[in-house]
């Protein structure tokens, strides 16, 4: 037992990865190490150093553009030295495509998207969302193994280590794929993760502007607006949405405003407290799923629920 | 002529589940199947390369009834398709999958390999990327739009926070998301015609895949698949007057704690 290793695409989610990484390497008898590759990253060595029992780091040049294939690589590289017997990375695109590379190249198992980690008789355990969100698989894979874990599905707790640094020396390959051009997308939805309310819309916003609404609410709610993948996908109204294949929130409050409720987009919800819906088809799936439910035009409900909440809250 | 070879799954209707209200379980067995949706904007990719003058070529891993995937995609336009089956693949992970699409890839020589994001009903989005590593061949994942180049292929991804224009030298493999494209939906005609088309049957022996070698390969297995438990209110709140409705709305969040 060699050890649990952490790498992440997002800085910011080694503490959490760390902290899960920490108690299934005390489990396993083994210690832990966090992986810090990149260009310009050696700053970051001391405080992830406070957090894993190793740092390696590789910081070169090249590496100023992350293509799954040369991580993957350098990664195997280093498992090939020290055999760690769980490699953990963050689930964005890019975390599950080195996954999946870097667990081929070990011929290893990969589990994508836990929502759940353990060790069970030396055997990695995970729990992850099936079918749409309709059901939650239990899936265990021998070591080594390499998984990805949703952002935010563990706590980060305060880890008070002094891990030891090592630089370490792995040729970097050439990228099969070459970058052309790269452009920032218009990211509208990345405080939806961390706010405490949450307002979205579907299919029965009937046009662009009507938007207004939502940020109307969200606004006097203090609140973060977001929308189905119809909206962002086939609309183009939104750069992202909600739902499985999009952000996972767990919010206080979410209000569905025209929203069927398509099992994809239940999924992103599903750790909500209280979900409101705003529906005028009685029969809409969401309504299972809410805690309010009320059925009634949401061109009327919305702007008069505006107004009592300002009367309320006194705004 | 250039080859394009789709890899797609037989995948669970995932809409069209149902739930044993006794034991929580997802009933899988005799669940309805299709096409898994991004599957098919793979095929449909592949099509609009076969207009350009290529040759489309689809392949699954699954049980007997997974041709109906491929004849679908017969239906929609492809020149052949391929079926890896046999009673020792039931069950088979991702790892495994891969490496006999993979195996197969090696004996069909495709300049491109394309796959849909991921399927439907599991959605690990594992089983491209493992091939392209199988292969040893550059992978570009999350694909929205596509052009092949002489011998390579430009392709614009979608990441969280960034778009990326990439080029690979091919061959290579492509997985698509569903902006790429809007899938034709076959003919009637076309559909009764695919039914008649010879579907090439490959079992393991016949990719050089042993069965010794296909236990090595089975790394992650199912425990358990039960319906996460959503407990919800379901109040419906209604009143004679939409302000009535709102007022009683504030009243019962305010109770519960979620307003500002």
């Amino acid at each position: 037992m060699t050890g649990v290793w952490v790498y992440s695409t997002d800085f910011s989610l080694y503490g959490e990865l760390l902290t899960k990484a920490d108690e299934l390497a005390e489990k396993l008898g083994a210690g832990t190490a966090a992986l810090l590759i990149g260009r310009d990253v050696r700053e970051n060595a001391d405080s992830l150093a406070r957090m894993a029992d190793k740092v390696y780091l590789l910081d070169r040049p090249e590496l100023g553009w992350f293509e799954a294939g040369v991580y993957a690589e350098i990664i195997y590289r280093l498992a090939q030295q020290h055999e760690p017997d769980l490699i953990i990375v963050d689930s964005s695109r890019r975390g599950k495509e080195l996954s999946a590379r870097l667990a081929t190249k070990l011929k290893a198992g990969c589990i994508p998207d836990c929502l759940r980690l353990d060790v069970e008789q030396g055997r990695v355990v995970a729990d992850r969302m099936v079918y749409g969100g309709r059901a939650i698989s239990t899936q265990a894979c021998k070591t080594p193994a390499v998984v990805a874990v949703a952002p935010h599905a563990f706590e980060e707790k305060k880890l008070e280590k002094a891990g030891e640094l090592v630089e370490v020396d792995v040729d970097v390959p050439s990228p099969a794929v070459r970058l052309v051009e790269t452009r920032t997308k218009e990211v509208s939805g990345a405080a939806l993760e961390e706010a405490e309310i949450v307002i979205a819309g579907g299919r029965g916003i009937e046009k662009r502007e009507d938007l207004k609404l939502l940020h109307e609410l969200a606004e006097v709610l203090n609140g973060e607006v977001g929308c189905t993948r119809p909206l962002a996908e086939d609309r183009g109204w939104f750069t992202d949405w909600i739902g499985l294949s999009g952000h996972k929130i767990k919010p206080n409050l979410y209000i569905a405003v025209g929203i069927s409720g398509a099992i994809q987009h239940v999924a992103g919800i599903r750790d909500a407290k209280i979900i409101v819906s705003i529906n005028t088809d009685e029969e809409a799936p969401i309504n299972q799923v809410s805690d309010y439910i009320i059925n009634a035009d949401l061109y009327e409900v919305v702007p008069a629920l505006v107004d009592a909440i300002k009367r309320r809250l006194g705004r | 002529m250039p080859r394009v070879l789709v890899c797609i799954k037989h995948s669970l209707n995932v809409a069209e589940l149902s739930v044993d209200r006794e034991t929580g379980r997802v009933v899988t067995a005799g669940a309805p199947r299709k096409m898994s949706d991004f599957d098919r904007n793979a095929v449909e990719e592949a099509l609009k390369l076969r207009e350009a003058g290529w040759e489309a070529v689809v392949i699954t891993v699954g049980d007997e009834e997974a041709k109906m995937a491929l004849r679908e995609a017969l239906a929609m336009g492809v020149d052949s398709a391929y079926h890896i089956t046999g009673d020792e693949l039931k069950d088979l992970d991702t790892l495994a999958t891969s490496y006999l699409l993979a195996k197969a890839a090696e004996k069909l020589k495709p300049d491109l390999i394309l796959c849909g994001e991921a399927s439907i009903d599991s959605f690990t989005g594992l089983v491209g990327p493992r091939i392209a590593e199988w292969l040893q061949i550059p992978h570009i994942a999350y694909v929205r739009s596509l052009k092949v180049e002489g011998a390579e292929v430009i392709a614009e991804r979608s990441l969280e926070d960034r778009i990326e224009v990439v080029r690979a030298e091919m061959p290579a493999l492509i997985t698509v998301t569903r902006e790429i494209n809007e899938p034709r939906i076959p003919s009637i005609m076309a559909i009764m015609k695919a039914s008649k088309k010879e579907i090439v049957r490959w079992s393991a022996g016949d990719l050089g895949v042993s069965t010794e070698e296909l236990e090595r390969l089975r790394a992650v297995g199912v425990l358990e698949v039960r319906a996460p438990t959503m407990k919800r209110k379901g109040v419906v709140i209604e009143g004679e007057s939409v302000q009535e409705i709102v007022e009683k709305l504030v009243d019962a969040l305010v109770q519960e704690g979620v307003l500002p």
